[in-house]
């Protein structure tokens, strides 16, 4: 049974993993996305997904969020597999992505709404309050979300990520597109969530900076295999670099060598 | 089955029905398009053939019927067509959400707008034409169920065409209850047609609909069992579009396609 021996910073030291991905691969033909990857995420643990484009991130987060078969390989979501429960282990998860926007036609109270509903959350009325207010949202409450900004739209999808607690929480590129100021101010409600909440965030992003003060671990994806793990901010000074940007260059420039390691 | 889950799906919809009167007028637009014209037909008709027969329960009936059968196809695919639009299939798939628990909230959403255009249909062709329904008499039921179960199953056969071919496949669907009708015997008898045609028509549903229908209208003979079977094969097809939906969904969750569904990537 697997354990979160390494999550003691979390506060959920021996507590079960949420996100247990096992010899995960998905192939498309010939073509290999994810070659048999092994990860988890602990309660409390912001994981981030490193990679350069194609290397398989988008590919794992849509098998863990049930809209991509994997070609074989299993997930367990808080102990639920999903091949085998779809529903239920959707229903302790959720996401936000950059590429995925509530749709624009409703107001942000709508939105919640249905996505509530889809989730199954209970007193719906009080959380979407709490939500609103949280991401500073109420005034946009009877605001169709297509006339918000970028930053607004992130926000909303960011609210309806939390709506349901999920236990695992999925974020590809959470403040891609947003200016500084609102980028900071999403990672630092996310951390507060993560803290108080205990959910296990799998997180991808560009920005190295972000993923140096947002997440706890990293993995680093090269062609579908993972060939890096450890702290971000560690991890640079283990391999004689400065910084995790420059650690992201290296094996951007030279994936083979680093595979090969 | 989760209720609350395929409630949201209708719940949305009437979201956006509210929210918008390009989504709410045409469920009324469309339907004094189609009537009108028919209406004053049927009225020349009458009064130029001299004749008996009545035209208005006849053919406006005919025409109201089928336009319910159309509206209840609509009613699923625009339900569908939202998520296309608003590229919403990752948000909702990536949900709790059953393929049983979307098409049902597809089906919930359609009848609460063909019910509501039947209402209005019905208004326009009685206050205006003089069309009873009291012509038909319990038969009515009947022929309402058998249109509304075939129209949902053509929508459901709809959406899976769409989510299997992409937002381009739409021009495929929105002409499928006229293709269907010159095979339903809308207007004309089913003798009109020629063997190979009928041959097609015993196939659809509707053209039992139509052929009792006529049957009431003269005074002939109607047996009952004839719209029995109908409404069972009704049923068979709405079966087998949601066999067909669930098969193309599956298709698309082992191939990436929903989770690439865009206008861009797919067609």
């Amino acid at each position: 049974m697997l354990l979160c021996i390494d999550s003691a910073m979390s506060g959920h030291l021996n507590s079960h993993p949420v996100l247990v991905v096992q010899e995960l691969r998905k192939h498309y033909g010939s073509l290999q996305a994810v070659k048999g990857i092994d990860f988890q995420v602990c309660p409390g643990e912001v994981v981030g997904l490193l990679g350069l484009n194609g290397a398989g991130k988008t590919t794992t987060i849509s098998m863990i969020l049930g809209v991509l078969e994997p070609t074989s390989g299993s997930i367990h979501i808080n102990g639920i597999d999903l091949a085998r429960h779809r529903s239920r282990a959707l229903a302790q998860t959720n996401f936000a992505a950059v590429y995925a926007p509530l749709p624009g036609n409703l107001t942000v109270y709508q939105n919640l709404h249905v996505f509530s509903l889809l989730y199954g959350v209970r007193n719906f009325a009080q959380r979407a309050e709490a939500l609103l207010e949280q991401f500073d949202l109420a005034r946009f409450r009877n605001t169709k979300c297509g006339v918000l900004s970028s930053g607004e739209q992130t926000r909303v999808g960011l609210a309806k990520a939390m709506l349901n607690r999920p236990c695992v929480l999925l974020l590809d590129e959470p403040t891609a597109s947003i200016d500084p100021a609102s980028a900071r101010d999403i990672r630092h409600t996310i951390r507060t969530f993560v803290r108080e909440s205990g959910v296990g965030v799998l997180w991808t992003s560009h920005n190295m900076y972000e993923v140096e003060e947002v997440c706890d671990r990293v993995l680093f994806l090269s062609h579908g295999e993972i060939i890096l793990e450890g702290d971000p901010k560690a991890l640079p000074g283990q391999h004689g670099l400065r910084t995790l940007e420059e650690l992201f260059i290296s094996v951007a420039r030279e994936p083979w060598e680093w595979e090969a390691q | 089955m989760n209720l609350r889950r395929l409630f949201a799906i209708a719940l949305r919809q009437f979201y956006l029905l509210r929210g918008s009167a390009a989504r709410f007028l045409p469920l009324f637009a469309w339907v004094t398009i189609d009537m009108v014209p028919w209406g004053f037909m049927t009225k020349y008709l009458n009064s130029v053939t001299g004749s008996r027969y009545q035209f208005v329960p006849a053919l406006l009936g005919a025409v109201l019927f089928w336009d319910l059968m159309s509206r209840v196809m609509q009613g699923v695919t625009t339900a569908f067509f939202e998520d296309v639009w608003s590229r919403n299939f990752l948000n909702v798939f990536a949900s709790p959400i059953t393929t049983q628990e979307y098409i049902g909230g597809l089906l919930v959403s359609s009848i609460g707008t063909s019910l509501v255009g039947l209402v209005f249909m019905v208004l326009v062709a009685t206050v205006a034409f003089g069309l009873s329904f009291a012509v038909y008499g319990f038969m009515a039921i009947p022929f309402v169920l058998v249109l509304f179960l075939f129209g949902l199953a053509l929508g459901i056969a709809g959406s899976a065409i769409v989510l299997r071919l992409g937002p381009a496949a739409e021009w495929f669907v929105w002409p499928i209850p006229a293709l269907l009708s010159p095979f339903a015997a809308v207007y004309y008898p089913l003798a009109t047609l020629p063997e190979w045609m009928r041959w097609i028509a015993r196939l659809l549903p509707p053209s039992y609909v139509f052929e009792g229908m006529r049957a009431i209208v003269a005074g002939r003979a109607f047996h009952a069992t004839a719209l029995f079977g109908a409404c069972a094969l009704a049923l068979v097809y709405v079966l087998l579009a949601y066999w067909f939906f669930a098969s193309v969904f599956r298709y698309a969750v082992k191939t990436g396609l929903i989770a690439r569904y865009s206008a861009e990537s797919v067609s």
